[in-house]
């Protein structure tokens, strides 16, 4: 259906639809109540273990936590530049911004990974006490997001390196960039929930 | 959003996590702990939240419905915290 086959609405108004795939939305949102049941959990386990929870807080890099949401909120304005520029027909341009989303994206995992090699040396693991089950099983389930959201990076990279998107077709480059900055909108919950409230 | 704008709200993000790490780190020392600490860092998080809702994924000028689903996550989320968190008080 082109364009000018569609009826104008009955009133101008705001648009309907987010933009990208409706698709996209649905998976977003069931994304996020996903994440939403995990953090009420901690929130609810954190209630009925305050000390332990409390104390094992202490022992987790707030340094790295800190500069691993500067990274994902970079990477988040990153491809928000990128799809401007798309949609002033500048895929070149939007293709540099999502490289240097991609670059956050894998500095994120670079810093995540340097927490976790850390934890593991000093002997922690799943089953050590409520809080790192918590911990591991949360950020580790964030970091697969990360690592899916990296992979949708690249795929619309290498298309708008194609200059597969433009002004007339933003689908499929919107639809990527809403699932990363859902990556990070849940990071900005998970950041102050686990390695700063007590 | 022009890139203006986007750098404005980047800015803005960059700033509230500096605040948040700034309560994680001598929040104590500044007379921020506790139940204020807890409900400051919720208020900053909603705000970066929104921002990124708004401006970054684009709901901004979208039917309320669809912001109302994702920002109405967003309170949720925080309203179970911040209930979990008053119980733990107690």
């Amino acid at each position: 259906m082109d364009a000018a086959s569609v009826p104008a609405p009955a009133s101008p108004g705001p648009a309907t639809a987010p933009p990208g795939d409706l698709a996209i939305w649905f998976f977003i949102l069931a994304e996020l109540l996903a994440f939403g049941v995990f953090f009420a959990a901690y929130a609810f386990a954190r209630a009925h273990n305050v000390a332990l929870f409390d104390t094992m807080q202490q022992t987790l890099d707030r340094q790295a936590g800190a500069l691993n949401t500067v990274l994902l909120i970079s990477g988040s304005a990153c491809v928000a530049r990128a799809v401007e520029a798309v949609g002033r027909a500048r895929s070149a341009t939007g293709a540099r911004w999502l490289l240097a989303g991609i670059a956050c994206g894998a500095g994120f995992l670079v810093v995540k990974g340097v927490e976790y090699a850390a934890k593991f040396e000093a002997g922690i693991n799943l089953s050590t006490n409520t809080f790192y089950m918590f911990y591991l099983s949360l950020t580790f389930f964030h970091f697969m997001h990360v690592i899916l959201g990296m992979v949708i990076l690249v795929a619309l990279w290498v298309k708008t390196r194609q200059g597969a998107y433009g002004p007339a077709d933003m689908n499929g480059i919107e639809s990527g960039a809403a699932y990363w900055h859902m990556v990070d909108l849940v990071w900005i919950v998970l950041f102050p929930l686990v390695y700063v409230m007590r | 959003m022009n890139t203006r704008q986007l750098n404005t709200v980047w800015a803005i993000l960059l700033v509230a996590t500096l605040a948040t790490w700034t309560i994680g780190e001598v929040g104590e020392h500044l007379g921020i702990a506790g139940p204020p600490a807890m409900l400051t860092l919720l208020a900053i998080s909603f705000v970066k939240g929104r921002l990124v809702v708004l401006d970054f994924m684009g709901l901004r000028g979208v039917k309320f419905f669809w912001r109302g689903l994702v920002i109405g996550w967003l309170l949720l989320v925080s309203a179970l915290i911040a209930i979990a968190y008053w119980i733990a008080l107690k």
